[in-house]
């Protein structure tokens, strides 16, 4: 207990605290920024903590990365596009929300469920870590397949009025997955050619493309006045007072949805390789799979934004646990943070726990202080967002937005191949959008292509050394892929299930 | 009075300008801050290396140096790039053996062509090494390789990418000692390490520098170099087993093709001072890395002998 009270005095001292509420607001820039990520943020951050003593310049990654996640959720709610790849979901009933005139109550909806998500993250890394970790080294290959076929199942959660068109979705998103080098065996896929489809697809100029693009076009069609209070027209605003309450109340009102979100979050971020884009579609389906009316969401229902939001939080202290226990560099920002321990001096793995005890309980610890804070600044920096959205008119925001996208989708990886197809998919979006297609099923294809492909290529191989000849022996033999191959199995039923018991009830 | 000040104010824009238009002229490179571009993800060695070279690159060269990230196809979408970029010397980029050389020799659209890769130098390399797990029953190469000879087909080796120089020396190594490992490729040498420590996998090809961060849990069998390791003097080479074949990854600087002789050398002669500064001498050999150097001549001759020796072994694994 000692140790901690040792972490909690550091990460208090002054000059951490100063750091991390000046830091703050510019990791929430970023995260609102489409196409400005957490990583670029803590990639950005890192040849600055060179110059810090290492436990200061954890804590100031440890901020930069959740306030980063936290804005991520702020255009999500506002104008439908999710800041990063964590807020995917937050879109779907978020912005029904600012359409309902709700927006600020979402706003602080989010900053009390991110409290909670934040808490049992950091409770789940400081008390579980070297268990957890010893479970996900567990997943091989051929679990990572059944878990990416078990991700795909969530497809009928994702998809809106139509199953059918679902499913299309996501094939087309696990095809447009397969552009570029394939991950094991190197072939060329699909480039036409072209040098710099070898890169393959960037999942968020494409996320930019799918959701910003066509709400773009929406602004546009209306180009008078302001935009949401051209969209919330016929709903009173609400005061802000007023919105804290309901936030508060919304974000309490399901417990279990918070527990089952956060342990989703922590979960999934705890395999390498799976962080919080796959993590907050997971919460979102199955809090909408819990409910007992599943039709309110993607209506406005607060829920749908408690589950994500949790989810992506605790997912942050997740993909922790494989650095800090293994020395894995589970997710692209644990791996930047492995980088700067590496020229630290700190050797990533299980000497952090022994010789550099003080320091690894301290970093762990700063994410109490770090979720805490990102809140509270959160709070302030929704209301204020959501103002100059408000008041600017969309004779401004339009050509800003657009601006935005295209400086954004280059920066991702400076490739200008990138800004092309985030044109590219905002056309096929909106196209998708009309006739009725979600984008929720593509962007699970694109996310969970590459797991499911390495999966399946490096468990065949696995198998063919095990059982010679027979290697799909593997996928089925396992206890934990039996497991997952159960719950999918149950998660694909599902949908068809409780339609029947609906059928019955009614 | 308000003329008289706009008019001097304009004089004096316009002799500031001038002034450093001919400064420009006159000035030594570098004058301005450097670019120097990552291909690959940030975390892995390539921005290890670079992350640490920098402070010393800055205070020899006396210029800012600036570390972007160009990602993708394996490296191939920057070094697609360096080769159109302007030769002034202000953007240099990162590269590898064996990447460069197997890249457009496996791929039809690499973007572009081993011989428009302008080498400053190669500083680094990471000798491939064979490990298991801590508590395997190999507890000498012989105990492997014997195995693997009663067993073929049925040892797991991952490491990490295809085509790359852990894949190669899978392959050099299966040839040599006449067995049948399998190959996994993960995707990056730290993408194989979490099936290593799961047992998913009964080894791994890897680099000396994987070796060197798991000490704790990985027991190496050989080394691919021609003599042993300092960090490693207990590790014998393949070659002193009576394996003949060394292999490995290199990484260097390269700078757009026609680029002035005056520029690479210059940059050449900094990583050189770099690679010679005792402190990161220390740090990179401590995380496993192993110093060398060949400059811009030596830097060609080299890239054009392994090209060679990768066209035989590409062929040898074309026939299986």
């Amino acid at each position: 207990m000692g140790i901690f009270l040792d972490a909690f005095i550091n990460v208090l001292a002054f000059k951490n605290l100063a750091a991390m509420t000046l830091l703050i607001p510019l990791g929430m820039m970023a995260g609102a920024l489409p196409g400005f990520t957490a990583t670029m943020a803590v990639a950005i951050l890192v040849p600055f903590t060179f110059a810090m003593d290492p436990v200061m310049g954890l804590i100031c990654v440890s901020a930069v990365y959740c306030s980063a996640i936290y804005g991520g959720a702020f255009p999500a709610i506002l104008i439908n596009t999710p800041g990063t790849p964590s807020s995917i979901a937050t879109c779907f009933d978020g912005y029904p929300m600012t359409l309902q005139g709700r927006a600020q109550e979402a706003l602080f909806t989010i900053a009390f469920a991110s409290l909670v998500g934040g808490f049992i993250g950091t409770i789940g890394l400081i008390a579980f870590s070297l268990p957890l970790a010893k479970i996900a080294l567990k997943f091989g290959p051929p679990e990572y397949f059944w878990v990416s076929i078990f991700g795909l199942t969530i497809i009928a959660g994702l998809s809106g009025d139509s199953l059918l068109k679902g499913v299309a979705g996501g094939i087309l998103g696990l095809l447009i997955s397969t552009i570029g080098i394939a991950p094991v065996g190197g072939d060329v896929r699909f480039t036409f050619g072209i040098s710099s489809f070898q890169g393959g697809v960037e999942l968020i100029s494409v996320l930019i493309g799918f959701f910003c693009i066509p709400e773009v076009f929406k602004m546009a069609r209306n180009p008078v006045g302001s935009y949401l209070k051209n969209t919330s027209v016929g709903s009173t605003v609400e005061g802000y007072k007023e919105a804290i309450f309901k936030g508060f109340r919304n974000a309490f009102a399901d417990v279990v949805n918070l527990i089952r979100s956060s342990i989703i979050g922590l979960f999934v971020g705890i395999l390498p390789g799976a962080g919080g884009n796959i993590s907050n579609l997971i919460a979102y389906n199955e809090v909408k799979r819990a409910s007992k009316n599943p039709e309110s969401f993607g209506k406005g229902n607060p829920q749908g934004i408690v589950a994500t939001e949790t989810a992506d939080k605790a997912t942050i202290m997740g993909s922790f646990v494989p650095l800090l226990t293994l020395g894995v560099p589970g997710s692209p920002v644990a791996a930047v943070v492995y980088g700067a321990l590496m020229i630290q001096g700190l050797n990533p793995g299980p000497e952090l726990f022994t010789k550099h005890a003080e320091i690894t309980y301290t970093f762990m610890t700063s994410f109490f202080v770090a979720t805490a804070l990102t809140v509270l600044i959160g709070m302030f920096a929704g209301v204020l967002f959501y103002q100059i959205i408000m008041r600017l008119p969309i004779r401004v925001l339009v050509p800003g937005i657009l601006l935005l996208t295209i400086v954004g989708s280059y920066a991702v990886r400076n490739n200008f191949m990138d800004v092309i197809f985030m044109l590219g998919s905002g056309y096929l979006g909106y196209v998708l959008g009309k006739l009725g297609f979600s984008p929720g099923p593509v962007v699970l294809g694109l996310v969970l292509g590459p797991i499911a492909e390495k999966g399946l290529v490096q468990g065949y191989l696995m198998g063919n050394s095990i059982s010679p000849g027979m290697p799909w022996v593997i996928f089925f033999t396992r206890p934990i892929s039996i497991v997952l191959i159960v719950i999918s199995l149950i998660s694909a039923l599902w949908p068809f299930y409780s339609a029947r018991r609906r059928r019955r009830a009614a | 009075m308000r003329r008289l000040v706009i008019s001097l104010t304009s004089i004096l824009v316009i002799l500031a300008i001038f002034g450093t238009f001919s400064g420009t002229a006159k000035a030594a490179y570098p004058e301005r801050p450097i670019t120097y571009v990552i291909a690959f993800n940030p975390g892995g060695e390539s921005d290890i290396t670079a992350r640490a070279q920098q402070p010393h690159l800055e205070k020899i060269l006396g210029t800012q140096v600036i570390i972007t990230y160009k990602i993708g196809g394996g490296g191939a979408v920057g070094w697609s790039e360096i080769v159109r970029a302007k030769p002034d010397g202000y953007t240099i980029c990162g590269h590898n053996i064996p990447h460069i050389i197997l890249q457009p020799l496996q791929r039809k659209d690499t973007g572009y062509k081993t011989s428009d890769i302008n080498t400053v130098c190669w500083f680094e390399a990471t000798p491939n090494m064979l490990v298991v797990p801590v508590d395997s029953k190999f507890k000498t190469l012989d105990d492997f390789v014997k195995y693997a000879k009663e067993h073929p087909g049925q040892i797991t080796l991952g490491g990490s990418g295809s085509y790359s120089a852990n894949h190669l020396g899978t392959v050099e190594f299966n040839e040599a000692a006449g067995i049948d490992t399998v190959y996994i490729p993960f995707t990056g040498s730290g993408d194989a390490v979490p099936a290593f420590l799961g047992g998913h996998v009964t080894g791994l090809m890897t680099y000396t520098t994987m070796a060197a961060n798991y000490k704790d849990q990985m027991r190496p069998l050989a080394v691919a170099t021609e003599e042993r390791l300092s960090l490693f003097p207990d590790v014998p080479t393949f070659k002193e087993l009576g394996y003949d074949f060394v292999e490995g990854a290199y990484r260097g600087i390269c700078v757009p093709p026609k680029t002035p002789d005056e520029i690479v050398n210059k940059l050449a002669d900094a990583f050189k001072q770099v690679n010679e500064t005792p402190e990161y001498k220390e740090m990179m050999e401590s995380m496993g890395f192993q110093m060398v150097f060949y400059g811009p001549e030596e830097s060609k001759k080299f890239v054009e002998e392994r090209t060679e020796y990768y066209k035989r072994i590409l062929d040898k694994l074309e026939m299986k």
